[in-house]
This record gives structure tokens, sequence and C-alpha cells, in this order.
């Protein structure tokens, strides 16, 4: 399992657009990624639930990545978020 | 005649015919299946008709509004695959043993709630999302799944709502204006129409419907957000004024662009623009503004329900000193208080807010928010032309006790090896009578002065400017005001300081003289104010 912290820097948060690229790069891998915000975590494969989550910009999610593929995974995570978010 | 009021979200006029967008709402009926599994496959196939269609629906708009608005479609193909949405109209089918449309129906009323129940006035404009994506599939399972919406002349379009598909495949050549008697400013049908420049309005009400038909003449003044229909002379030479005035403003705008700040004999001036958030960049620089002479800082306080943090204000100000590329960027320290209350500062109620518990006041106060707000501007000013100005200063040793700050937060991050740019200039809005009275001591101590009229007028003639009763009282022109603003720029040249006006006052065009005569050096109005401003100082001659 790997897990890393990260705020969001993105001034409407995860909207609509990131979301969708998130999900879109998530589903490129094997292992399970979800993420969570105070105490509810989603399936960064889906699309509305991430949506739904509303985070806002300044607030930190936690990213949980578990699988056969997770160092992969995590690391396209990281490169995810530090780039659009 | 009959007038309807909604909400302006795109300032222009239209003068035409009414017509009244027919949508094939498909009424949805729950009807038992046996068969699930062609339920299912009909589901698939309306699937991909659907995709299809918004990925030709993408490129019509990819080519009428640009990328960033095309985007929502792209998004709509996302959810229309996502795995929630479709596992639950599954197992709706499934489980329930009903028709694919009710699946889909009741799905979308499901994911349509849970985004109008969040907190964020953008997420919950997603919830008109949903429902687009689910009429879209709905309407494919239907054997003609196209809407029409032909005539041969420029039309007035009237609807209840209008969703951000149905806007993009109406043909934009065949649009004066929206009606919509539903919606909200926030929804991607009045982004578009923005960015269409079309005259839009949403909100007029139920009566819209009601009272109007196809064909019905209407003029419609996306400005004051007011629709007639049927309207009389009087009504119609107001709109088509309105109108040539519109155009006259192009082109204006377009002659005075690139053009120098300067009077016929030489005098020039630097006029920059006022704005309260990073989405008023596209105005400032649209209207070739040379800087920007005042930005409020509270919308970040504004719109959070907490302080906002270092690194949240930080990004906020980079985005705005990179947009502006190495242009003057003044950005205002917090001015909360008066008319301007968060909830989470927790501020007492006041009998004469005005005159109390406000901007500076709260800043020396409470050290922590106003250095987590200077560390963030000082980060900030390696990336662009930055100013800071502090509001409501009164006496010398407020502005000392500011420095001291100031000098402690470089202190720090040039001890963390955090970059700053030397060169960031410090000044103070002079708006209080007291400031300029000791505007010869406070000079040599900043870099600029900025005269914010507003509070100066009201300090000075102790005039409430809330109370519309005292407007016969609250000249602005009083010479006591005149003469303080000459003093102050006086004791600004004398100090190697140069100074600027921000205020209302700024604008008014009947003073642009008097306040070059002064040696006035920067001018900061709204940004569609910018170029009227330039085309007066381009006619005054002070050598007469």
């Amino acid at each position: 399992m790997k897990q890393f912290n990260y705020t969001i820097k993105d001034e409407v948060g995860i909207h609509a657009r990131p979301a969708g690229m998130l999900a879109k790069e998530a589903k490129k891998f094997k292992s399970e990624i979800l993420i969570e915000k105070s105490g509810k975590s989603v399936n960064a494969t889906k699309l509305m639930m991430l949506m739904g989550l509303g985070v806002k910009c300044g607030e930190t999610v936690t990213v949980t990545v578990t699988g056969e593929d997770e160092d992969a995974a995590a690391k396209a995570m990281e490169d995810f978020f530090t780039a659009n978010l | 005649m009959l007038k309807l009021n909604g909400k302006g979200v795109y300032g222009a006029v239209a003068i035409g015919k009414i017509s009244v967008f027919k949508r094939q709402e498909a009424q949805v009926r729950r009807i038992h299946v046996e068969d699930t599994a062609a339920e299912l496959e009909r589901v698939d196939a309306a699937k991909k008709k659907a995709s299809e269609q918004l990925s030709a629906i993408y490129e019509k708009a990819l080519k009428e509004v640009g990328e960033t608005n095309a985007q929502i479609f792209e998004i709509h193909m996302m959810m229309i695959e996502d795995e929630d949405y479709n596992e639950s109209i599954q197992s709706i089918i499934e489980n329930q043993s009903v028709n694919a449309e009710y699946a889909v129906a009741v799905t979308s009323d499901n994911f349509a709630e849970m985004f109008s129940s969040m907190d964020d006035a953008y997420m919950q404009a997603r919830a008109a999302d949903v429902k687009d994506i689910s009429n879209r599939i709905i309407a494919c399972m239907a054997e003609n799944g196209d809407t029409d919406s032909s005539s041969d002349d420029k039309v007035i379009i009237c609807a209840d709502d209008l969703a951000p598909s149905e806007t993009v495949s109406l043909d934009k050549e065949k649009v004066l204006a929206f009606v919509t008697a539903h919606g909200s400013s926030n929804s991607h049908t009045a982004i578009l129409a923005r960015n269409m420049n079309i005259p839009a309005i949403i909100g007029a009400g139920d009566e819209l419907l009601e009272k109007i038909k196809d064909g019905d003449m209407a003029a419609v003044d996306g400005y004051t957000g007011e629709i007639f229909i049927d309207p009389d002379e009087k009504t119609l030479a107001e709109i088509i004024a309105k109108q040539k005035s519109d155009l006259e403003k192009k082109e204006l705008l377009k002659s005075l662009k690139g053009k120098e700040n300067i009077t016929l004999d030489g005098t020039k001036v630097n006029i920059y623009a006022n704005i309260g958030s990073v989405e008023n960049i596209g105005a400032v620089l649209v209207n070739d503004a040379g800087g920007i002479g005042l930005f409020r800082s509270e919308f970040l306080y504004l719109e959070n329900s907490d302080y906002p943090t270092e690194e949240q204000q930080f990004q906020a100000y980079k985005k705005v000193l990179e947009s502006m590329a190495g242009k003057k960027v003044i950005i205002r320290t917090l001015d909360i208080g008066a008319d301007k209350q968060v909830d989470y500062f927790n501020l007492d109620k006041e009998e004469n807010p005005a005159l109390g518990f406000r901007a500076i006041r709260i800043c020396l106060t409470r050290p922590d928010i106003f250095k987590t707000q200077l560390r963030a501007l000082f980060r900030a000013s390696a990336f662009g032309n930055l100013g800071i100005m502090f509001p409501m200063i009164t006496s010398v040793s407020e502005l000392e006790k500011i420095l001291a700050v100031c000098d402690e937060v470089k202190a720090e991050l040039k001890e963390n090896n955090i970059e700053y740019s030397e060169k960031t200039e410090i000044g103070i809005m002079i708006e209080t009578p007291a400031a300029a009275i000791i505007s010869d001591k406070l000079a040599p101590m900043v870099d600029f002065f900025s005269v914010g009229t507003n509070d100066l007028t009201q300090y000075t003639l102790a005039c409430d400017r809330q109370n519309p009763k005292l407007e016969d009282f609250c000249d602005t022109h009083h010479e006591a005001i005149l003469r303080l603003i000459e003093m102050s720029a006086e004791n600004a040249h004398k100090n190697g300081a140069w100074i600027g006006i921000c205020g209302e006052l700024a604008a008014d065009t009947t003073l642009t003289e008097t306040f070059l005569k002064m040696g006035i050096d920067e001018l900061s109005v709204y940004p569609s104010y910018v170029l009227k401003l330039r085309d007066t100082v381009r006619n005054i001659d002070l050598s007469k």
C-alpha cells in the first residue's frame, strides 16, 4: 500500500474538469486508488463521486493506492496532482 | 406593453421576435418489462448515440466558444461513462424489472440531488449537467432523438431553462438573445452566453412562459435585466439608443487601444484598473489598462469559510502578477470591517462601524492574520511587479509598526531561502483627513500614496456614504477634499514618492484636468472606464 497527502492549490478545487482527468488517469492502473477527505473516501475512477467529495482549494486529501502496480500508480497520481491541482 | 424583470448576465440589448424553445420533453413512464437484457442493450445503444452527439457538440463549441468553455461537453462524455451512474441504471433495470427510460430518469434525479445538496454553488450547478446527459440518453432511446429549432429570422430564444448542450446546439447565427424563466448566473448557459456576446437574462420567472407566444415582438435589455413584450415606441427608442452607444463604445475601444495616456501638451498619466477578484484580470487586459491600481484582497477572505492559508493567498497573488506580465499590480491588504463583514473573524457589532475596528486596525491587533498575508504577498513578489498598499492609515506610529512587520517577514523569508523581490513598492491609502494632513511625515516612509476618495469624502465631510438622505450634502467635489488631495500630492512629490487616486473620483472626467494640474501620477478606475478616461486625457490641454 502506498499513501500520500496533497493540499489542493487549484483555486476552484477538484472541479469537473480535473476530476474527469483524474478518473481517466486512475483507470490506467490495476491498483485500487482511493481519495479521502475528512473521513469520506471515494474511488478515484468514479467521476461523479469524486466531484461529490467537494474538495476545495486549501483542503488536504489522502491518496491511498493498493494493488500490483501500486508503485507506478502512486507515482502517476503524485505527478497528476502536482501538475493539475 | 408588458415588462418582465430578470437578472442580466450579459450586458447588451436586442430587439426581435420571440421563439419559445421547444424541447422534446419525453414523459418518462415506469413500465414493467420481462426482458431486462434487452433494456440494458437499449441503454448501451443510446449511450453510444449520445456520446457521438456530444462529440459533435464539443467540436461545434470548440469553434464557437473556445476550448475552456467546450470542455463541459468532454466532461459530459465522461459522466455518461461513470461507473456509479451506470451501475445504478443497471441495478434499477434488473432489480425492479423496469424500462430503461425509467431507470435513467431515477438515476438522474438521485445524482442531481447529490449535487444540489452540496454547499458549493459551483457543484450545485452541476446538477444541471447530470440532468442534461440523462435527458440526452432518454431522447436517444426514442426513435427521433433530434431537436429542431429552425426558423428563418433571427429570434429571441425564451425557455424555462436551457441545458448547456441546448444553448450550444442552437444556431448562433439565428439567436439574438436568451431569456430564461429560471437558471443561475453560475450556470454554463450564462457563461456561454457571455462568451457568445449575446444578451442574456435569467430568472425572469414563470410569468415569462405564461405571457408570451411565438412571434411576439420583444426588446431585451441585458444591462438592466428587463424584457419588454410588445414594446412601445419610447422603449424601442431607448433600446435602439443603447444599441447605438454600444456600437460607438466598441469603436472607441478599438481606436484607443495601444495609445498613450497623454494630454495635448504632452503630460503623461498612468491609467490603471481597480479589481476585486482574479476573474477580472481579463477585463483589465481587454481594456488596455497600464496596470492594476487597486486589487482588493478581501475576496480571498469573503469567499472562504475560514482564514485563507498562506499558500492559497500566494497562489492567487502569483496568478495575478503572472497574468499582468510585468505590469504594476498594487494589492491592498485586508480591508474588512465597516460594510464588509466576514463571519469567522467574529467581530463585535459596532455602533459606528465606519469609525470602528476595521482594515489595518484589525491587522495590527491580529498579527497572525497580517503576517500570513504579508508572507504570501512577498513570496508572490518574485513573480511580477508588485506594490503592497495599506488601508486606513492615520498616524506615523501605525506605519512604523507596519514597516517593522514587513521587515520581519522579509528577514524570515531570506533566512529560509525563499525568494522575494526587493523592488516591491510599499504604499498607503490616503483616505482619512489625518493621513492627508500629516502626508509630509508619511511620504518619506513610503514609495507611493493612493487616495481613496470614497472614504476620504465620508470622513472629511462627516457624511455617512451609506445614507441615501445625505446625498445632497455629500459633495464629492468639495474644496476641502480637493485641497487634501493637492496637499498630499505636493508632499509626495517633495519626498520622491508618487501619488495615485483609486476611489470613484478617479473616474470622474469633470475632475481629470484638476487632478492632472495637481500632478497626480496615476488614476485607477473600473476596467470598463479605462478607455473613456484615456479619451478625456487625450483631449486636455494643460498649457491653456
